[in-house]
């Protein structure tokens, strides 16, 4: 970045389209400038050990970002920190320009539109598939409209649309505890999108998964792409190559950034190679 | 009647059927009495009366804390406490109406009279007002609730540690209680009850009329209960129970459910402790002993909690033994209560109510 010096000025005409000045205030989560998530020089320390040592980290709009890492490199942490579990010891993170994650709580992060698929399948075992999007779905979640919420047939042709695209459709009534790993790792990609996130944070979306189930998984990655923006943190390096096609991979290693770029800069870079592929 | 949510009845057709018979019979049981002389076949005794209309009080507590333990996951040790101070609420009012009727023929009530008090204290005026007393009977426990479940939710005291404090706070109000200075008759509490809105407590008809208001208030709470675990909101309360945190990663804020459904619990344990005093005709502090929370529990893990029919059985189950241990052995009755919680947590977990359904579908296969 480039400093000026006496006597320099900044050489914008007047009139730029670029230099908005008066702008009016966006309902819900600001990006006018281009970024959804700002994490700047995030440290977080636990007992002394720092699980993220100033990390920075951007997310574009729309953008689908690929997050590697060897065991312990912080990218857990790194989206606990951004949901709201974990607070940052040092460093500040912005959901667009106005929200200021490290003073919400899980809940009103969830609410403003950051969505979260855990490393572990954790849906609501006690309630049928059909009631876990339900309970996932975007709308007023205090207590009074929930007493007395009823399901409109629009909302109702959400929840269809979502069980069609999950493949969970024949067994809408089934108890979430009931379905197999796979199913449940979708039923949870689904509660997510019928929370009608902006961002996504999908811890390890694969693990566990056969062949067949990864590849379905991929299939419903790609057809997000676009629509919101997601962070996908994985170990699956096929799976990584799929997904991140010409986007970027951002590589972890101690809890900051060791490289970032499209997946085969990143397969080709010494450090990267050193610590985390293995040559 | 419209009794219906989501284009779902509020119980299936048996269900409906099995609750109206009981009401009936429950029903039928004072006007028997009322009906039929001493010595008639159909009479039905005073004593089986109280005794029904007793088990309907505690039967209303249990199915309170069925809704915070079975459908929330929240486990109280202390629902005694709201049972208790719903009771003393009415008692002030059941007090005041004694007049000068006592045994120092005073203004005030005995106890107050031995403690040489010339006035009734601050807390006592307007008790002599009927229907302030109600208002009492729902507000003391209801505000108690929301205050304490309030920080205790706030600061996310959850499971075992919140049962404790909740036991905690029972045993510290059944102290206070105990003082003869708190101004609520010590550790006799209050009794000798004469009458309420001017009719004799001890009449048969009066009896037969709060008899039938508490079954009432049992069938109304029911269906009160079962139509909010049937909504949206009952589903979160589940969800809460199952995995909380999950719940605010959805975006969801826990406390605001928890505080309703832990303040309206209070509210229904209180109004149950209102109706056990005047059919009981004493209410001291040994209501807010631990061990009394404890036997909640008991009544609902026994018929099976998370199914709000199962602990109103299960209180009618349990304290229909205890009635028959206590003249048959009496000394046993604390084993026998121990042996009956341990059986059904290791032998029924879902309780009555979940050996019946076992039954039933086992029933199908064969």
């Amino acid at each position: 970045m480039s400093v000026l010096q006496p006597g320099q000025s900044y050489d914008a005409s007047p009139g730029d389209a670029n230099a908005s000045f008066g702008r009016p205030k966006p309902e819900g989560v600001d990006t006018a400038h281009g970024a959804i998530l700002y994490l700047e020089e995030i440290t977080v320390s636990f007992d002394g050990f720092k699980a993220l040592n100033k990390l920075t980290l951007d997310i574009s709009v729309g953008e689908l970002r690929c997050i590697i890492g060897p065991n312990g490199a912080g990218k857990t942490t790194m989206m606990d920190v951004i949901t709201g579990k974990t607070r940052p010891t040092l460093g500040t993170a912005f959901f667009g320009q106005t929200m200021d994650l490290s003073r919400m709580t899980e809940y009103q992060i969830a609410q403003a539109g950051v969505g979260r698929k855990f490393q572990r399948p954790t849906v609501f075992e006690q309630h049928t598939v059909f009631e876990n999007l339900e309970l996932a779905m975007k709308m007023d979640k205090r207590v009074k409209p929930s007493l007395f919420f009823r399901l409109t047939s629009e909302q109702r042709g959400r929840i269809d649309d979502t069980l069609k695209l999950i493949r969970l459709n024949s067994v809408e009534q089934r108890l979430a505890g009931l379905l197999s790993h796979g199913q449940k790792q979708w039923l949870e990609i689904g509660m997510l999108l019928m929370q009608e996130p902006q961002l996504i944070l999908l811890d390890e979306p694969v693990a566990g998964m056969s062949d067949a189930e990864t590849a379905r998984t991929a299939e419903l990655l790609n057809e997000l792409r676009g629509r919101h923006s997601i962070v996908v943190v994985e170990h699956d390096m096929g799976f990584v190559t799929e997904i991140a096609q010409e986007g970027k991979v951002t590589v972890l290693h101690e809890g900051s950034v060791l490289a970032e770029g499209t997946m085969q800069q990143v397969q080709a870079h010494e450090r990267v190679i050193e610590v985390y592929l293995g040559r | 009647m419209s009794l219906t949510l989501n284009k779902e009845p509020l119980f299936a057709k048996p269900a409906w059927s099995g609750i109206l018979v009981c009401a009936a019979v429950l029903a039928a049981l004072p006007i028997l009495n009322l009906a039929f002389p001493e010595g008639h076949a159909l009479h039905v005794s005073n004593y089986v009366v109280t005794l029904i209309g007793k088990f309907m009080c505690y039967a209303l507590a249990a199915l309170a804390l069925d809704l915070v333990w079975g459908y929330t996951g929240i486990l109280s040790l202390g629902h005694g406490l709201f049972f208790a101070l719903g009771g003393y609420a009415h008692g002030m009012y059941l007090m005041r109406a004694i007049g000068h009727d006592g045994v120092y023929q005073s203004d005030l009530p005995d106890f107050m009279v031995f403690l040489d008090w010339k006035s009734y204290p601050w807390y006592w005026s307007m008790t002599d007002n009927y229907w302030y007393c109600l208002l009492l009977v729902v507000l003391v426990p209801g505000l108690l609730a929301f205050i304490f479940g309030f920080f205790a939710f706030r600061s996310r005291i959850k499971g075992v540690y919140f049962s404790i404090i909740t036991q905690a706070m029972t045993f510290a109000f059944m102290l206070l209680f105990f003082r003869n200075n708190t101004g609520f008759g010590g550790n006799n509490g209050f009794t000798d009850f004469k009458r309420i809105l001017g009719y004799s407590v001890t009449a048969p008809a009066t009896r037969a009329v709060l008899y039938l208001i508490t079954l009432g208030f049992l069938l109304g709470a029911l269906l009160l209960c079962r139509w909010i675990v049937k909504s949206k909101l009952g589903r979160v309360l589940q969800a809460v129970r199952d995995s909380e945190s999950r719940l605010m990663f959805i975006g969801y804020n826990p406390l605001g459910f928890k505080l309703f459904v832990w303040t309206l619990s209070a509210i229904l344990c209180g109004i149950a402790g209102a109706l056990y005093v005047p059919q009981v005709g004493i209410i001291n502090p040994s209501e807010m002993s631990p061990g009394n929370s404890i036997e909640m529990v008991v009544w609902a893990a026994v018929g099976g909690r998370g199914t709000l029919i199962g602990p109103i059985i299960g209180a009618f189950t349990v304290n229909g033994l205890k009635s028959w241990f206590t003249g048959a052995f009496p000394e046993l009755w604390l084993f026998a209560l121990g042996a009956i919680f341990i059986l059904v947590t290791l032998a029924m977990p879902q309780g009555l109510t979940g050996l019946a359904q076992k039954l039933k579908k086992y029933k199908e296969g064969a």
